[in-house]
């Protein structure tokens, strides 16, 4: 096996070392990136004059001895429904075809402050309704440990890259398991922060109480230093925490020992999973055990409602969301329209995929007079019972281990035609993103050669635990650092 | 209203759309503007750019709890901004962001006066339903002369603008009703400064419900709405108009279809816009971009200690303080800018009565003809006293005095100064008055047997005699002492 692929960390030895300039480690990025679109569309668009001008700015500072951040000078990627001034964001939809932003969202402004340099917008499925990346206009990315599977989504294009070396950080966003889904189908690890952690201005909003930007790296210390420069309150998200945002970095001691890992019943179930995965699952917890964490059964006894719930609450926000998608102001409008009402109706016709429409009809229907009791309200109840579940869980434990997913990397189109099969790949997420607790996938082994993730979740904004956690689990092992077959 | 028989009763419920002065927008710090270029206080939240937020403007809240408060209603410490969706080219995101389920405020009442008499029956109390904040919609142009083809154009500028929707239970029983009651509502958000309540400018509309039913009836018939009622006498025709129509279909035996109406001033008529067949569906649900909004009871303390003087307790007020009569006292009150400027130039003249005679009946005359408020008068509570003071001394004459009201309101200046520069000091000079009093004596005999004959009014026509020879200046007083003297003293 050949080297591994870098990461954040070796980036910025090199850079310390002198071994390597920021304008190398972008070129780099881009000549990679390039050289294996075809094969993964990874990206959405690539930010090539703007990346090497930041990088050879970089270079400037760190001649001169002022770094702005650990950051500084390293190439990451971001997430193709996170605006950035001057660049294309289209959420890799048709309607939002030719709309270029005038404004940057926080983390792209505060990523920017710390110097990191993004060098391409990454694809993933369409308004981040998804779990493959292959609802997009840029066409299905692949998994870089095979081509004909998919990364997983709806942040692919993110985990994609990062796993195929072409990037070695880069932004996703989560809504019901977005990040840690392709994270663990794809063999990266993938943070999901506290609901408010992370400020949401300027994340193009699938749905508003559940959406969270994260990171995703190789290593849990490369995520720790992503989600120190992105995270903390800000006065433009009312939904954003004001708490201030710990040292991430510095907790990483390798030290699980006395840490109490809550396995919950309902999730080490044999039923719907894949064996290896379950097996593969219990030896990483094993793992952690030999590491000194002590392990506890709990129960999370609403779970079996958490998908349900999801998807009534997501798609009834989404069909609020998507509504200014109109072609008045900006984006796709329909030629040689006669009437406003035509105008209404094949624009959103022609610019929004089958997914999408399905979800904003969906959440329109649940929204509806005589229906909003049945559906949206009592799904809001039981989100208050899937927190309580949490809240209870964690009297008796620090973190919950459990399966990311419960399968590898399904072939490209083996579950497009039937959308529920889909949807129920999410059944190990989405209650992090109903509870508003953090989540983490951790690379913890393979099955018939393909990535298996382990998924942490922890106490409202304890995301240090996660990543402490994760990094022990790295520490002493080397699944992170295998090379994918398609790596270039 | 002919058609309507006296065992019919009207009922009528008011929703009032106020535009709070606040400087930035509701959820945008786009400044709130008047007549800028189309499109230019915009921010990109108020655009519904892909990936912006809302954020709750505090002051629009403040202004929020301010008018609950002056209504006495129930400031609720928790409320729940919703999405509204529908689709419309001026509506950006495709949801306006209002109050649904749970608005800031509910209950209360406003004092409306019914008559023009006295007592405890001038006035009467109209319940609140509620109120609630929301954000404004943008404006589409459809003139094809605007947009030079067949389109509409989309200006922003509006949208996102803070408004406070005051709905009133339905207790309003005539047009002069509805119209007194938005004349009191508009003085209260006037008053308290949450409101220019500027109805040119679409600070202050109204939509109204209106139905009949037979008196002592406690349903309510079915209700029509009339929309866009944006003057207090449009408002009154139109209700009329619209009383008068729903009259006669039940006098036809037919019935009220549920509709929503315009009302065409030309042919006093209300036209139907479109029939409600289904309640609108608008798929209200709680923004999840916005938390609930929590307030303090200290917060609300603070704006009740901030509360100025209303108008119904600053009229008691001038009545008891002042001897003003109720309806001096009402109209002194009607505005605070008004109130205020009494209160100042009482206090500079130390004569409430005076004031308040010049100010009600000269300074709000000219006010009335130059389109003016008191507030952008240029007349000062100082020169206004000053003015009657030279009135008082007989330095000036009240003819002359009130002739210089206009220029006063204008363009303002020293009282002094003008009646000095213009020559309009009164004639004092015993010797000039003796003189001109002699004359009108001798020419005018006739009178002057009438007066002795006791016609004692004939004094009033032998002073204008002795004015009109002096141009207007002659000190009133000092003549009517010569004339009464020289006329009794045979």
């Amino acid at each position: 096996m050949s080297e591994p692929l870098a990461t954040l960390a070796s980036m910025r030895e090199a850079l310390d070392a002198g071994a390597a300039s920021s304008v190398d480690l972008v070129e780099g990025c881009l000549a990679r990136a390039r050289a294996a679109q075809d094969a993964l569309h990874a990206f959405a668009g690539l930010r090539e004059e703007g990346a090497r001008a930041e990088a050879a700015a970089a270079d400037a500072r760190r001649a001169s001895g002022a770094r702005r951040s650990p950051l500084d000078g390293l190439p990451v990627a971001i997430k193709d429904n996170m605006v950035q001034t001057g660049e294309p964001t289209t959420c890799a939809s048709r309607i939002l075809e030719g709309f270029v932003s005038p404004y940057a969202a926080t983390v792209v402004e505060r990523l920017e402050r710390a110097g990191a340099i993004p060098i391409g917008r990454t694809n993933m499925d369409e308004f981040a309704m998804g779990s493959s990346t292959e609802h997009s206009v840029y066409g299905a990315a692949r998994n870089p440990w095979d081509r004909a599977r998919t990364p997983g989504g709806s942040s692919g294009g993110s985990a994609a890259a990062v796993a195929a070396g072409l990037v070695p950080g880069a932004l996703g966003s989560d809504t019901g398991g977005s990040i840690r889904q392709p994270a663990s189908l794809s063999g990266v690890v993938g943070l999901k922060p506290t609901y408010g952690r992370v400020s949401r201005w300027g994340l193009v909003a699938f749905a508003s109480s559940l959406d969270q930007i994260g990171v995703m790296a190789h290593t849990a210390a490369d995520c720790a230093w992503l989600l120190e420069a992105i995270a903390g309150h800000d006065p433009r998200d009312s939904t954003s925490l004001p708490e201030p945002v710990p040292r991430y970095g510095e907790t990483l001691d390798g030290d699980v020992s006395g840490l109490v890992l809550g396995l919950p019943r309902e999730y080490f179930v044999e039923e719907g999973v894949d064996p290896e995965v379950l097996s593969t699952v219990r030896a990483a917890v094993s793992e952690l055990e030999r590491a000194g964490a002590k392990l506890r059964e709990v129960s999370l006894p609403h779970t079996r409602y958490a998908v349900a719930t999801y998807y009534l609450i997501a798609t009834a926000e989404a069909s609020s969301n998507l509504a200014r998608y109109d072609g008045v102001r900006y984006g796709h409008r329909a030629a040689g329209v006669r009437d406003l009402t035509e105008m209404y109706h094949r624009t959103r016709s022609e610019g929004f995929g089958a997914e999408v429409k399905r979800r904003i009809v969906l959440g329109t229907y649940v929204l509806s007079a005589g229906y909003y009791d049945a559906y949206y309200r009592k799904a809001q109840q039981v989100r208050t019972l899937l927190r309580r579940d949490f809240e209870e869980a964690f009297r008796g434990c620090d973190a919950i281990a459990t399966p990311t997913t419960p399968e590898t990397a399904f072939r490209i189109g083996s579950k497009t035609a039937d959308p529920l099969t889909m949807y129920l790949s999410d059944v190990y997420t989405v209650s992090a993103n109903l509870a508003g607790i953090p989540g983490i996938s951790v690379p913890c082994g393979f099955a018939q050669g393909l990535p298996v993730g382990l998924q942490l979740l922890g106490r409202v904004l304890d995301e240090a635990t996660l990543l402490r956690i994760a990094d022990a689990f790295q520490a002493r092992t080397d699944h992170h650092a295998r090379r994918p077959a398609e790596a270039p | 209203m002919s058609a309507l028989h006296s065992d019919t009763e009207v009922v009528i419920g008011l929703e009032v759309h106020a535009q709070l002065r606040t400087e930035s927008k509701l959820f945008s710090p786009a400044p709130v503007t008047y007549g800028e270029p189309p499109n230019h206080s915009v921010h990109p939240i108020c655009l519904a750019l892909p990936g912006v937020l809302p954020v709750l403007n505090e002051r629009a809240v403040t202004f929020a709890i301010r008018t609950a408060l002056a209504t006495h209603g129930a400031v609720h410490v928790r409320s729940v901004f919703a999405r509204k969706n529908y689709f419309y080219p001026d509506l950006p995101k495709g949801y306006q962001i209002s109050q649904y389920e749970d608005p800031i405020a509910t209950g209360g009442w406003i004092e409306i006066p019914v008559g023009d008499g006295e007592g405890d029956a001038a006035t009467r109390r109209i319940g609140l339903t509620r109120i609630h904040m929301e954000e404004d919609a943008g404006k589409s142009i459809h003139d094809s002369d605007i947009t030079g083809r067949d389109a509409t154009h989309v200006d922003l500028n509006r949208s996102g603008v803070p408004l406070l929707e005051i709905v009133s239970e339905p207790e309003l029983r005539s047009p002069a009703e509805a119209s007194a009651y938005l004349r009191a509502l508009r003085s209260i958000l006037r008053y308290i400064e949450v409101s220019d309540a500027d109805m040119e400018k679409g600070h202050f509309r109204c939509d109204a419900n209106v139905s009949l039913r037979r008196r002592g009836e406690t349903r309510l018939g079915t209700r029509t709405e009339l929309k866009n009622l944006n003057s207090f006498r449009f408002v009154e025709d139109a209700l009329d108009a619209e009383i008068q129509r729903q009259a006669a279909v039940l006098d036809a035996g037919g019935t009220v279809q549920q509709a929503t109406l315009a009302y065409d001033p030309d042919q006093h008529r209300t036209r139907v816009l479109r029939i409600k067949e289904n309640a609108d569906d608008y798929r209200y649900f709680p923004d999840p971009d916005l938390v609930p909004l929590v307030l303090s009871d200290e917060q609300i303390e603070r704006v009740r200690a901030e509360l100025p003087e209303l108008a119904d307790r600053k009229c008691e007020r001038f009545r008891s303080q002042f001897g003003l009569s109720l309806y001096d006292a009402r109209l002194l009150t009607a505005s605070r800018q008004l109130a205020d400027f009494f209160e100042a130039a009482a206090a500079i003249h130390g004569q409430p009565k005076p004031v308040t005679n010049w100010l009600l009946r000269d300074v709000l005359q000219a006010l009335r003809e130059q389109g003016r408020e008191i507030e952008d008068a240029a007349i000062t509570p100082a020169a206004l006293a000053a003015l009657i003071r030279l009135v008082d001394e007989g330095r000036t004459t009240a003819g002359s005095a009130r002739g210089l009201i206009p220029e006063l309101v204008e363009r303002g200046g020293d009282p002094e100064a003008m009646v000095r520069e213009r020559g309009l000091e009164a004639v004092s000079d015993a010797g000039v008055l003796e003189g001109v009093v002699d004359e009108v004596l001798s020419a005018q005999a006739e009178h002057v047997q009438r007066y002795r004959a006791g016609e004692k009014q004939v004094l009033n026509f032998l002073m204008g005699q002795v004015m009109r020879r002096t141009g207007g200046k002659a000190n009133a007083a000092r003549v009517r002492e010569l004339l009464a003297g020289k006329l009794d003293d045979r």
